[in-house]
């Protein structure tokens, strides 16, 4: 027994002092005393944020913010049960979230990204073409086969084989759902009044996946499978990506330039909380998305607040350098502008 | 006279002395080992008590019916247990299916009709393999039973057995069968070493009985042994299904995530211990959270009443109990 | 009425059966063995035990926060239950009422049945909410819960094949009851209630479920228990289920490594199980 609480105390001082010893060592010698910020949210940006987390902290060794890409609806929740200091999600807040949160949220958006269908289709690596029309009946289950005469029209001279669709979703409560579901909700009245738009809807048929990831790894492992995915993701993995038709007629590819036409086309409100999928315009792509960091308005910890102040100042700057190299499209000038005005609204 | 009774006096004082130390000594130990024993009794409790308090705003709204409902819609508010009752069922039945003989054909092997030392070598590796956390079965069930499952097991099972429900519609790989097959292989293990010990238990006399009036060694078993550990091994079998009812990582793997009800075993699916691991750090709506608290309160009170049951079976079987 | 070679077939045909059972059974575990080496012993090197993860696409890195994690974790959570789990033990083997020992037991057993899922929730409401954010130590509240009622059991088991004979010595002698205990039966049982605690770990060690929602995940080094944590198994389910060759592949190294460390620990457990006094194997 004795040696059990000699035992027990030895470790818990030796513990006590691994720690205060390991902030110093990992701090590697920086002058301020170690910072430790939380974060959690989307998906969709989760490559950008976590290059854009990294590279900050090799500049501030003293600052670690940690993300984790757990969805835009965790994201949300954590934000309002307050077990991290700020969250991350394509959609915003609507106003009867933002009635529940008992703290003020202001809306950062960071990037523009784009939600494209990705597909694995054994023996066919040519870029297929959507119409609105078409992905609403995939996702609603109506088209059951790829070959179906819809799909066969919009793509002559591809070979499509009568096998069935295996639809991939979002298992999560998922920016990239509300992104995907609020466009079909736009173009498909069947859509809007079957299903409708949110991070988490009740889905007509297909497997669920986790986070972006998952529906990718799901997409990449099945046969004949469709999921949808931002950008980077079909990308980054090699998975075969869709052109859309948007509201003008035109399919369009999903790029840097098509994406950034999408929010040129939509006027952008004083809190930044708009939707810009679907919008006019020859050259936009239809299914494009701000994505934002939500941050709380009273920040009390004022070493955690100065950081982020610092932070989303660095991202509006030096960060948006970085978006392009994979893939995301940056922040139109004036938008950065109304953004660090709306900095200062932090305290 | 004096010095004698002195003397006494001296002794009695200290055997008092020492028996209030020893009492005391006893004292503290008695009420510093029940304290941790109740400590037990408090964290079930607790349990209990934060399942239903924070199940209260779901239990209110729907009541009874929420295990009765198909719905599970967050963005209408609409949520019931029907389809993860389902999956957890359906996936734990298949892999007591598959389970159960693999596991009763091991362990009648190991306990009858192999010799000693090879019976214990191949426990051990029995009980190593029961060991193997359900996160490695996911990883394995993802990349290597899933693609073998979407081709060619499925398939061949639509052709021959197409007829049935069961196997119909198209080979994802993902889904129910797949859950239930890396559910089966955890369930073996554990199944193989808890018969094995029901059916060493059975009375030597018993099987020296049988083989005296020339039972073979398979008939001495099938006819004398089996029937007599027959509540163990069913105990065994409940105990198991107890634990695939519970069973998380695994399960979330594979069973392609879907909260509907399909019955075709190629189809995705949703365990109630799935949709909990994968919604609850996102729940935005309180009522969300609730719901999937309620449903931790279900398989709550299913694992309880599975496991009792099988602790129940374990406790009957015995000298006298099972069949002559 | 069977010809005797029909009934002799059919001992034979069923020896057949089921030693292709306990064939199938034997050998999952050398195939998932085989499989864990195959896909990832080529990456197990000095920065798979040294770095931290990098960003996804990016190629390299390693999971040196995630073992520290673990490690970390899986010591809390004995810490905790050790001391609850043992003395419980004591009070069922050695001082117990018939009928509250029955309650204890019961509920004990109730505890172990418990959904590690729900464990997680019980750990979420308890830690987690009151104090605001994810922790590590909270996963290891989680942990503990789970290794509490397995501790009990096999110690209360092993202080009881102790030989009363032992315990009626040490009293003659006029030793007092805590201490027949604590010198006398807890010495004799050491090395099986070792194998109890070990077997305990064991199980905590590849708990995935409870540590979801409580000491969640950092991509930072971290060993402070009041912050979130990586954990091998929670990394390892992250990697797998997302498209990344390259963390598919550090998936499988850290399977390998949480396999060997949970097939330490058993086989740890049964060579002291030998150690059981007057008891050879």
């Amino acid at each position: 027994m004795k040696i059990w609480i000699a035992g027990a105390s030895v470790s818990l001082l030796l513990f006590l002092a691994l720690d205060r010893g390991a902030e110093g060592l990992w701090a590697r010698g920086s002058s301020g005393d170690p910072l430790f910020i939380t974060a959690a949210g989307a998906t969709f940006p989760y490559p950008i944020y976590s290059k854009w987390f990294d590279e900050y902290h090799k500049l501030h060794p003293d600052i670690q913010i940690n993300y984790q890409a757990i969805g835009s609806g965790a994201g949300i929740r954590q934000l309002q049960e307050g077990t991290v200091d700020f969250g991350a999600s394509d959609m915003p807040m609507t106003d009867e979230m933002l009635a529940q949160t008992k703290i003020k949220v202001l809306h950062f958006p960071t990037v523009l990204g784009a939600d494209v269908p990705t597909y694995n289709i054994p023996g066919v690596t040519a870029q297929l073409r959507f119409t609105p029309t078409a992905l609403a009946k995939l996702f609603l289950g109506e088209i059951q086969k790829w070959n179906d005469p819809e799909l066969v029209r919009a793509n002559p001279g591809v070979r499509l084989p009568a096998e069935d669709v295996v639809i991939v979703h979002r298992s999560d409560a998922s920016g990239t759902t509300f992104i995907w579901t609020d466009y079909l909700s736009k173009v498909s009245p069947e859509w809007k009044s079957k299903v409708g738009a949110g991070t988490s809807v009740a889905w007509p048929t297909g497997l669920g996946g986790k986070g972006n990831q998952g529906v990718s790894g799901l997409v990449q492992q099945t046969p004949y499978s469709l999921g949808y995915v931002e950008l980077i993701y079909a990308l980054q993995n090699k998975l075969s990506y869709g052109i859309v038709q948007n509201s003008a007629g035109n399919f369009i590819k999903p790029d840097l330039s098509s994406v950034t036409a999408a929010a040129a086309g939509v006027r952008m409100p004083a809190d930044f909380r708009v939707s810009i999928t679907n919008p006019p315009g020859a050259h936009a792509y239809p299914i494009s998305s701000f994505t934002y960091l939500l941050i709380p308005e009273t920040i009390s910890n004022p070493a955690k607040r100065d950081a982020i102040k610092a932070f989303l100042r660095w991202m509006l700057t030096k960060g948006q350098t970085m978006v392009e190299s994979l893939d995301y499209a940056p922040l139109p000038a004036q938008l950065v502008t109304q953004e660090e005005a709306q900095i200062a609204k932090i305290h | 006279m004096a010095g004698v009774s002195t003397i006494e006096a001296q002794a009695g004082l200290r055997k008092r002395l020492l028996a209030r130390r020893r009492n005391l000594g006893d004292g503290a130990a008695y009420v510093l080992t029940l304290l941790f024993a109740t400590l037990i009794l408090i964290l079930t409790a607790l349990v209990l008590y934060e399942l239903f308090a924070a199940s209260h705003l779901s239990r209110a709204r729907f009541g009874f019916s929420f295990v009765f409902s198909r719905s599970w819609n967050p963005v209408t508010g609409q949520f019931g247990a029907l389809p993860f009752i389902y999956g957890t069922v359906v996936t734990s039945l298949v892999a007591l299916v598959i389970g159960a003989p693999l596991g009763l054909g091991c362990a009648i092997f190991l306990s009858e009709l192999a010799p000693r030392k090879i019976s214990d070598a191949l426990t051990f590796v029995v009980e190593l393999l029961a060991a193997v956390p359900s996160v490695i079965y996911g990883l394995l069930a993802l990349f290597a039973l899933v693609p073998l499952l979407r081709n060619p097991v499925e398939p061949w099972l639509r052709k021959c057995f197409g007829f049935l429900p069961l196997f119909q519609g198209p080979a994802q790989g993902v889904g129910l069968l797949a859950a239930g097959v890396v559910l089966a292989i955890m369930v073996v293990p554990f199944i193989t070493s808890v018969s094995r010990e029901s059916l060493l238990a059975v009375p030597r006399e018993q099987r020296e009985a049988a083989l005296a009036l020339g039972a073979t060694r398979w008939e001495a078993t099938w006819s004398v042994v089996l029937p007599y550990a027959r509540s163990g091994i069913g105990g065994a079998i409940f105990l198991a299904l107890a634990r695939a009812l519970a069973e998380t990582m695994a399960v979330t793997m594979v069973i392609g995530n879907d909260p509907q009800i399909h019955t075709s075993l190629f189809a995705p699916g949703y365990s109630i211990a799935a949709v909990i691991a994968n919604e609850f750090t996102e729940a935005v709506t309180n009522l969300h959270l609730s719901a999937l608290i309620e449903l931790g309160l279900v398989l709550f009170v299913i694992t309880v009443v599975i496991n009792g049951f099988g602790q129940l079976l374990m406790l009957a079987t015995g000298p006298g109990r099972g069949r002559s | 009425m069977k010809t005797a070679r029909v009934r002799k077939l059919t001992g034979m045909v069923m020896f057949g059966l089921t030693s292709l059972c306990t064939l199938i059974t034997v050998s999952s575990l050398f195939f998932i063995l085989g499989y864990l080496l195959w896909h990832g012993l080529a990456s197990i090197n000095w920065a798979f035990f040294t770095q931290v993860p990098k960003p996804p696409g990016e190629v390299g890195g390693g999971m040196a926060n995630a073992i520290v994690g673990s490690i970390e974790l899986i010591l809390l959570a004995t810490l905790m239950g050790v001391p609850v789990g043992f003395l419980a033990g004591v009070y069922l083997s050695e001082f117990g009422g018939e009928r509250f020992s029955f309650v204890i037991r019961f509920t004990t057993d109730l505890l172990n049945g418990v959904p590690s899922i729900v464990v997680g929730i019980l750990a979420w409401a308890l830690v987690v909410v009151p104090l605001g954010h994810f922790s590590l130590f909270a996963g290891a509240v989680a942990l503990s819960v789970i290794f509490i009622p397995i501790a009990v059991r096999t110690t209360e088991q092993f202080l009881q094949d102790v030989p009363q004979s032992l315990r009626e010595a040490s009293l003659a002698l006029g030793a007092p009851k805590w201490k027949t205990i604590a010198s006398v039966v807890v010495p004799a049982a050491l090395g099986p209630l070792g194998t109890g605690m070990l077997l305990a770990v064991a199980r905590i060690a590849g708990e995935t479920a409870p540590l979801l929602f409580t000491s969640f995940s950092n991509s930072f080094w971290n060993l402070s228990p009041s912050r979130p944590a990586a954990s091998l198994p929670v990394t390892i389910f992250e990697y797998a289920i997302s498209p990344y060759a390259d963390w598919h592949r550090q998936a499988w190294a850290a399977g390998l490594v949480l396999l060997a460390l949970v097939l330490l620990l058993n086989v740890s457990a049964r060579i002291l199980m030998s150690t059981r006094y007057g008891y050879r194997g």
